[in-house]
């Protein structure tokens, strides 16, 4: 029997094995899954818990229900990847598994570590909260319930960062709660960014940016954190600029899994290094990376998983085959973003183009407005979690091309 | 002299080098002047490791590997680029525009 080891049943590692076993002739090949935690957390749902539009429960589900049957999921911590050897040790009784084919699905996490005082100087779930994690944000669900007002300064210490959108989807609701519970006139909203602007890209940096000021929402851009003050309350950036805060809501360092760093397959971030078209990595040719744990220039989300997906199959099938990998990624996202009051904005881009401005044509559904609020948009936000589960996990066909298509977008 | 320099290299519209291969010492010596940065042997070191680093990945280095893989820390690097280390460095090695990515 032949082998291939998904390692990671996320976003990216639960799609790939519900569409390669349908590739691959189960006399010939076994294929295993492994991870560590038995709950898929729902990752965009994250966004709405602090404000109590969802609780935690309602972005859990058992990991197991979306394994199809015919695939072996192992649950243990991942400790070591041996490339060399054509095979993985678990922690879980130190089983190795040699595998014909490996693929990396082990996303990234915050390192809150990674930041002086962060964590480590008292003020931690007091009043320094995150919202990339499922307690990070039932915490700080707990906490604005009962905050009577201040500073609240949202901080990214470092880029990239997955769904590098949702800062700013957070400061949108975060606007939008305030009003809601009559307080806004006595939060006082800092953004402190280390990107030049509201977000990477030109077109969409500047209108996102406007919308800030229109919410009253103040930027403070190029600030790179060096360090947190929790006697002081207040963030200092390396080149000596300070700003106080009553709350701090901040996106740690993001980093790849801690296994890819050990086994010496990683960058600096632990982020595998991959060809950026073909998704194969640029050392070992039977190693492929999906999602948020490879190195490719583009956004780290749940949507570019699910364009890789079809590149990444395949390219590993035509390897199996004996044939060259095609170029066929290119970068492709697309980012439902919530911008409070029940409104939404979508954005399209890859590797070439930026996000621009038009519309999004989608047969039966659209069109969504580029770049632009409208409630369609948000309706398609809150529409995707259950598009989440019942279609985009089980690889099943969604409206959206892998490649990134221009109609309907103004140049 | 400076200008003359520069009138010859093409730049994109942010003010970086199109084609990191036309660069030459002169040039970012000219950047340099022209960004208001004095260029000690400490700068050059990080340019110098850019330009290596720029050539085995074909992005520019980040902060944190500027950090990691050379003897020059956080503190330091900030005094030698003092706005945004990241991308003078970047702009007076002659390469694109970091993208701290998307
Ligand atoms: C707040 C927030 C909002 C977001 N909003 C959106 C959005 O609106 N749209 C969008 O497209 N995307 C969004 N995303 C991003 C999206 O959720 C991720 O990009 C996507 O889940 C990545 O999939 P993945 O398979 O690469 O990683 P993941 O889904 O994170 O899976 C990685 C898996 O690997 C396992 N693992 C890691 N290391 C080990 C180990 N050593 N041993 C065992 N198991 C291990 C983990 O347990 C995990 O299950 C958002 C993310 C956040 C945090």
């Amino acid at each position: 029997m032949k082998r291939v080891v998904i390692l990671g049943a996320g976003t990216g590692g639960t799609m790939v094995a519900n569409k390669l076993v349908h590739e691959l002739d189960e006399r010939e090949w076994e294929i295993v899954i492994v991870d560590r935690d038995e709950t898929h957390y729902y990752q965009p749902g994250l966004l709405f818990i602090p404000f109590g539009i969802y609780s935690p429960r309602d972005i859990e589900k058992p990991k197991r229900d979306f394994i199809p049957r015919g695939i072996n999921l192992i649950l243990s911590d991942i400790e070591m990847i041996e490339p060399e050897k054509n095979r993985v040790v678990l922690s879980k009784d130190k089983q190795t598994l040699s595998y014909d084919y490996l693929v990396i699905a082990t996303g990234t996490h915050i390192q809150p570590s990674e930041t002086d005082g962060l964590m480590d100087g008292g003020g931690w779930r007091k009043n320094i909260f995150d919202f990339y994690t499922p307690d990070g944000a039932a915490d700080l669900a707990g906490f604005l319930k009962y905050w009577k007002g201040g500073r609240m300064v949202v901080n990214v210490a470092e880029m990239p960062i997955k769904c590098p959108v949702a800062p700013l989807e957070f400061l949108f609701l975060a606007d939008w709660y305030f009003h809601q519970k009559g307080i806004r006139d006595k939060v006082e909203i800092v953004y402190a960014t280390p990107l030049d602007g509201a977000f990477t890209k030109p077109r969409a940096a500047s209108i996102l940016g406007s919308m800030l000021e229109k919410k009253g929402i103040n930027l403070e851009t190029n600030f790179n954190i060096g360090q947190v003050d929790n006697k002081k309350q207040a963030i200092k950036s390396w080149d000596d600029r300070e700003i106080p805060y009553d709350l701090l809501v901040t996106v740690p360092t993001n980093m790849g899994a801690e296994v890819i760093a050990r086994s010496g397959l990683g960058d600096d971030l632990n982020y595998v290094p991959i060809d950026k078209h073909t998704l194969q990595s640029n050392k070992y040719e039977n190693i492929w990376v999906i999602g948020d744990a490879g190195n490719t220039p583009t956004s780290k989300a749940g949507s570019v998983a699910h364009f890789m997906l079809d590149v990444l199959l395949d390219n590993m099938l035509r390897h199996m085959e004996g044939l060259e990998p095609l170029a066929e990624f290119d970068g492709h996202a697309n980012c439902f973003i919530e911008s409070g009051f029940d409104q939404g904005i979508l954005i399209d881009f890859n590797y070439d183009v930026e996000p621009l401005p038009g519309k999004y044509p989608l047969p039966g559904l659209g069109p969504f407005s580029l770049l632009k609020e409208s409630p369609a948009n948000h309706w398609g936000k809150m529409m995707f979690r259950w598009v989440y589960w019942n279609v985009l996990l089980k690889g099943g066909d969604m409206p959206f091309e892998s490649q990134m298509t221009m109609a309907g977008k103004w140049q | 002299m400076t200008q003359d320099i520069l009138d010859n290299v093409e730049f994109d519209a942010e003010g970086f080098m199109v084609k990191a291969s036309d660069w030459t010492k002169e040039i970012g010596e000219a950047i340099a002047e022209a960004l208001e940065v004095e260029l000690t042997d400490r700068h050059w070191h990080v340019i110098d490791f850019a330009r290596t680093d720029f050539e085995e990945s074909g992005e520019p280095p980040t902060l944190r590997r500027i950090t990691k893989q050379t003897d020059v820390d956080m503190k330091e690097i900030y005094q030698l680029f003092p706005d945004g280390p990241a991308k003078l460095a970047a702009n007076i090695a002659g390469l694109k525009k970091p993208t701290g990515c998307i």
